[in-house]
Order: structure tokens, then C-alpha cells, then sequence
């Protein structure tokens, strides 16, 4: 008895693993592969014209925060490289908090519609996301450039004299990633809004919590997941973004993307550009680790 | 004292509008354990809500001791429900749950935990009081869905049906509990349910709702023995029904002639005709008795006898087409004394009948 069901367990087993083969080969080659050669380059010297010489050195990662000075050979700290990562962290962030500020009414709005309407909702949602993002930033930029729409229609109502300079400034990145990224957001948050027993948010009102608090006390901490997760999809495509601010920030204001993009193309610096994606993904690392651990604290109280 | 007047509500306009409440007046007394009873999609469930405040009525008014509850958001009206699903908020404990209406209307913290440890006291739960809602079992939910309406000491308390979701055991405990809470309390329930043993159990008074009108209003055995109309005469327990001429009427005592051609007293429906016409007569099976052809009321042939442990139900085929059913009570040492096919009288006091108004 016992013996025929070890057999079959490893049975299961090995099948299982048979099965799940081919996905473990293409993960390996295809994504732990180029991680590697990426690892292996951050630590070579550059090459004069790209690519690589194959000898060892630590130089690329000190350049991600210091420079040598080139006259006196002193070490400084790399404030461009370091103002870009700020600036990368800085408007990931902000990007994130506005997508929740527009995309958690909105994912209310559509899990609160009728059954039937709530796909028409979302579909509405998403057609924009299934736009070539190039096209859909230059629909930005043709709104906020100087003859733009934005501008036109405020000097011709009178509103502003002079057009507002928009374009190639840090407002017209946040818009623009905001506008692209916001679907992202309101995607898991609806997902748990729609499972959120409403009765709840009776209970809570018929128990004397007014409006805000229901938001606070009850919808919130239920969606909490929707919301870390949501902020996450947000955040973490907003830190590599590269599109977005290459055609609305005008090459003025650079983010890593462009950063570790100049580091392979003009700079010709194959390894900082090796270093530079590698602290990108630390970044990453991180945030994920911020999510994991917040779902598993929701997790041990509700599962 | 909830005075509730021409209460009307429409869902929808045009063809496809439904009226869930149809001119609904009502007055329920401070403490008392008033129930509203009817199928599902009569009503009763829009009335309670339009009580809690979630549905806003179309047209009347409801006021609570004298003051005008409709303009009140839910959250400022001193009225708690007990919800079908219970609603109990999965991420808080027992405890956390109980105590949230009292902190939501900002009690000072000593006072929220003497009153949490005394709701959780009154149904039970003390042991509990750290678990996750999920951790615990169905009756228990109850029960603590119970103490969190129950905590911030409403005037009024809505239940909707609040023990459907339970076995038939836990049931019967349940409504016990109810019953001995609202005497506790002394807070004013009002109960629905499309259950008439749970109606008639707990009650001080119920009313029977049917499309969206109430039928009838009055104490369980009122209503059970005297029934105003069909639908409550069937909703509520087994009823014969018997075609009748009715010969006069005095006060509430009406003269009815049977199909048979055996004349008796039987008791009249309020606002029923003088006299003349044909009319229905209700007669419980239990008030009904079967005896030898000879002198009885009716006669007729046993088709059926059903035996269901504490009573036996003798199913007789009346001459004249109709059926009736006997209700006998089962004694020790009583002989089955009645067998199928035999010929019978069927008789029943007079007075106990119930012409009914339809």
C-alpha cells in the first residue's frame, strides 16, 4: 500500500519534472544567460570602440558614484550619474503616487458600475495600453509643446500670454509616465475591489464610520495588495523607462535608461553601462522586497 | 417607537419599474421583537434597508420615536443591522470588530473595552476574542456579528435573516438566544425572515408581507389562528380551504354554509362583506377532528394516513371533490383507529374557522 503510493509519488515527480524542463531550459539560457554576461562585462575594462577587453576591473563599479578627474586624477563624487539615479528614484516615485491618486477612484468607479458594465470599463482602460507607447507619447507631446494644444487653447482663451514651456521638463516626464503607467495601477486594484464584499462597506457605514472612514478603515486596508502590487508594476517599469523621457525630456533630463543607453552607445563605456543596469535591477530587488514583505505581513493576518 | 407611513419604493421607471414596496405603514413599539415575514422578493428585505438607510424610499416616512430618520445618513442613525452574510471585517479579530462602531463614534478607550468584554460576555464569545473571524465557526460568526450591532447600544436593531445560513440545531438554539438578548437588552428588533416557525417563535408581533404590501400585523397566534386573507392562511402554517355561502354576519361571527349543506359559526375578516356570496373559510388540520359519518359537519373517504412521528396526518377526499387533511396528535397506547378508505366525518368546532377576507 505504502510502496504503491511512493511509486506513484515519484512518479508524479518525475514527470513533473520532465514537464516542467523546457521552461527551466529557456529561464536558464534565456534569461539567467544574458544576466550573467552582464555580470561578467560590468567587472572588464572597455573597450576603445565598445565591446570589451578581457581583463579584470573593478573601475566600472566605482564609476557608478565616483569620477577621476581628468587633469589632476582626483576622485570625485559622479553628481551626473547620481543626479540621474535621483532623478530616476525621485520621479518613479512621484509617478507611482499620482497613478494611485487618478487610478484608485477610477478602479472604485468601475468595480462599484453594474456587472455588466465593468468590462466595457476596463476594455476602455486598456485600449490606450495597447497603443504603440511611442505613438502615445508623442500624442503628449503634440498636447504640451509650446504650439501645442494645451497652449493654444489657454492663449486663446486668454488664460496665458506666452506658452507655457511644458516640454523637456520634468513635468512633461510625469505626465507622460503617468498617462502610460496609469493602467498598470488601476488593473490590481480593481482586481481587488471587484472581490471586496460590499456588504462590508455597509456594515461599517450602518456602524457610524462616515464616508472617509469607511475609505480608510475598511476599503483600504481589504485592497491593500491590489494597491502594493499595483505600485510595484508602476514603479519598477517607471526606473527603466527609456522612450518617455528620450522623446518628452528633450535629452535634458535623462533618467538611468538613457544613462546606461549612453554608456553602450556614444560613451562607448560597455561596462559602467553593465554596472549601471545592474544597480538598476538592485533598485528593483528592492522595491520587490518592499512588496513581498508587506503582502506576506497581509498574509499572516488574513489568509 | 418606529413609525414607518405610506412607505413606498420604486425600482426603475417605465415598463420595467418594480415596486418593492407598495404604501407600507407600520408602527412598532419600543421593545418589541417585531418580525417581517414573507417570501423572498416580497419587500421585507427593501423595508429593512430603507430603515438602515441604505435605500432611499420613493415616497412616505419613517421616523424613530418622533424624530425624522430619512434625512439621516446611516452612519448618524441610531439604528444597527445584523446582516445576512454577517459582513464581519476579515482583517480585524473578534474583539476588533466589536469594538468598531464604539470607536467610530469616538468612545473614550476605556469604556470601548468594558463594553466589548461585556458584549462578548452576553453571546459568549470571551474565549474568542483574539480570533481572526475566519478562525472561527458559522453559529460563532453569528454571534459576533450579533455583539457588534448590539455594542454601541442602538434603539433600534435590524436582522436580516440572520440565521438562515445555520443547521437546523444551531437554528433553534439561536432563536432561543435572540429572544433572551432582546429581553436583555431591551432594545427593539425588528427581524426578518421567510421562516414561519422562526416568525413564531421569537415575535412579540409580526407582520406577513407579500409583493410588497403588508397583509397582515399581529401577535403569532393572531395571525395563526385567525387569518385575515389566502396568502396568509397558506403562508403560515396548513391550512384547509373550504367554499362556503355565507348566510350573515354579526359583529366577527359570520353563519357559513358548508358545500356539504351543514351550516356553522365562523370567525369574520375585518372589512368582509355583510352577507351573500361565496366565500372561503380556513380551518387548521389540527382543529379539525374525524368521527363516524353519523351527525359530522362533512363526509368523506381516507385516501392517505401519514405517519410523521409526533402527529398523524389523515389526507380525506370531502364528497364534492375537495381534499382535507386532519391533523391527530400521536398518545402512547393510542390505537391507529382510522385505516385507508374507510369512510369518515370530519368535524370541527364552531367558531374556529376563519372566513377569509378573499
Amino acid at each position: 500500500m505504502t510502496d504503491l503510493a511512493t511509486a506513484r509519488a515519484r512518479r508524479t515527480r518525475n514527470s513533473r519534472a520532465l514537464l516542467l524542463a523546457p521552461a527551466m531550459l529557456i529561464l536558464l539560457v534565456a534569461a539567467t544567460g544574458p544576466l550573467l554576461i552582464v555580470l561578467v562585462y560590468s567587472f572588464l575594462t572597455p573597450g576603445d570602440y565598445g565591446g570589451v577587453i578581457w581583463s579584470f576591473s573593478t573601475e566600472a563599479w566605482a564609476n557608478v558614484v565616483v569620477r577621476r578627474d581628468i587633469f589632476t586624477g582626483d576622485l570625485q563624487l559622479a553628481d551626473a550619474h547620481l543626479s540621474v539615479l535621483w532623478r530616476s528614484v525621485k520621479l518613479s516615485i512621484m509617478t507611482m503616487i499620482l497613478a494611485f491618486i487618478f487610478g484608485f477612484p477610477t478602479a472604485y468607479f468601475i468595480a462599484t458600475r453594474p456587472r455588466g458594465q465593468r468590462d466595457m470599463w476596463m476594455l476602455l482602460i486598456m485600449i490606450p495600453f495597447w497603443t504603440n507607447l511611442l505613438i502615445r507619447t508623442f500624442a503628449i507631446m503634440e498636447l504640451i509643446r509650446n504650439q501645442g494644444t494645451l497652449n493654444t487653447v489657454l492663449i486663446w482663451l486668454g488664460v496665458i500670454e506666452q506658452p507655457i514651456q511644458m516640454l523637456f521638463t520634468e513635468f512633461s516626464l510625469l505626465l507622460g509616465m503617468t498617462y502610460v503607467y496609469l493602467p498598470l495601477m488601476i488593473l490590481p486594484i480593481y482586481a481587488s475591489m471587484e472581490r471586496l464584499d460590499f456588504s462590508l462597506v455597509e456594515a461599517a457605514y450602518d456602524l457610524y464610520a462616515t464616508r472617509l472612514k469607511v475609505l480608510r478603515k475598511v476599503i483600504f486596508p481589504l485592497v491593500k495588495p491590489g494597491v502594493v502590487a499595483g505600485s510595484i508594476l508602476v514603479f519598477v517599469p517607471c526606473l527603466g523607462a527609456y522612450v518617455t523621457p528620450r522623446v518628452l525630456g528633450g535629452g535634458k533630463q535623462l533618467m538611468l535608461g538613457n544613462l546606461i543607453e549612453l554608456q553602450f552607445g556614444q560613451l562607448r563605456n560597455w561596462p559602467l553601462g553593465a554596472a549601471l543596469s545592474l544597480t538598476l535591477l538592485v533598485i528593483v530587488m528592492i522595491a520587490l522586497l518592499f512588496y513581498v514583505r508587506a503582502i506576506g505581513r497581509e498574509g499572516e493576518r488574513n489568509v | 417607537m418606529i413609525d414607518i407611513q405610506s412607505l413606498t419604493k420604486t425600482f426603475g421607471t417605465g415598463t420595467g419599474a418594480f415596486t418593492a414596496l407598495d404604501d407600507v405603514s407600520v408602527t412598532i413599539a419600543s421593545n418589541e421583537f417585531f418580525t417581517l415575514l414573507g417570501p423572498s422578493g416580497c419587500g421585507k428585505t427593501t423595508l429593512l434597508r430603507v430603515i438602515a438607510g441604505f435605500i432611499d424610499p420613493t415616497r412616505g416616512t419613517v421616523a424613530l420615536d418622533g424624530e425624522d430618520l430619512l434625512t439621516r445618513p446611516p452612519y448618524a442613525r441610531p439604528v444597527n443591522t445584523v446582516f445576512q452574510s454577517y459582513a464581519l471585517f476579515p482583517h480585524m479579530t473578534v474583539a476588533q470588530n466589536i469594538a468598531f462602531g464604539l470607536e467610530m463614534l469616538r468612545k473614550p478607550a476605556t469604556e470601548i473595552a468594558a463594553t466589548v468584554e461585556e458584549m462578548l460576555a452576553l453571546v459568549r464569545m470571551t474565549e474568542m476574542a483574539d480570533r481572526r473571524t475566519d478562525q472561527i465557526s458559522g453559529g460563532q460568526q453569528q454571534r459576533v456579528a450579533l455583539a457588534r450591532a448590539l455594542a454601541p447600544r442602538p434603539r433600534v436593531l435590524l436582522l436580516d435573516e440572520p440565521l438562515s445560513a445555520l443547521d437546523f440545531k444551531l437554528r433553534k438554539n439561536m432563536q432561543l438566544e435572540l429572544k433572551r438578548l432582546q429581553s436583555e437588552t431591551g432594545i427593539t428588533f425588528v427581524f426578518v425572515t421567510h421562516d414561519q416557525d422562526e416568525a413564531l417563535t421569537m415575535s412579540d408581533r409580526l407582520a406577513v408581507m407579500n409583493e410588497g404590501r403588508i397583509r397582515q400585523i399581529g401577535s403569532p397566534r393572531d395571525i395563526y389562528i385567525h387569518p385575515a386573507e389566502r396568502f396568509v392562511a397558506d403562508f403560515i402554517g396548513d391550512t384547509n380551504f373550504l367554499q362556503a355561502d355565507l348566510l350573515g354576519r354579526s359583529g366577527d361571527v359570520a353563519r357559513v354554509r358548508l358545500a356539504s349543506g351543514a351550516e356553522i359559526d365562523a370567525r369574520a375578516a375585518t372589512g368582509m362583506q355583510a352577507a351573500g356570496g361565496q366565500v372561503t373559510v380556513a380551518v387548521r388540520p389540527e382543529h379539525a377532528t374525524l368521527e363516524t359519518t353519523g351527525d359530522a359537519l362533512m363526509t368523506g373517504r381516507i385516501a392517505n394516513v401519514v405517519y410523521v412521528g409526533t402527529d398523524t396526518h389523515y389526507h380525506v377526499d370531502l364528497e364534492g371533490g375537495a381534499r382535507f387533511i386532519v391533523r391527530r396528535q400521536n398518545t402512547p397506547g393510542q390505537a391507529q383507529d382510522w385505516q385507508e378508505g374507510q369512510e369518515v366525518g370530519v368535524s370541527f368546532p364552531s367558531g374556529v374557522g376563519q372566513v377569509l377576507r378573499d
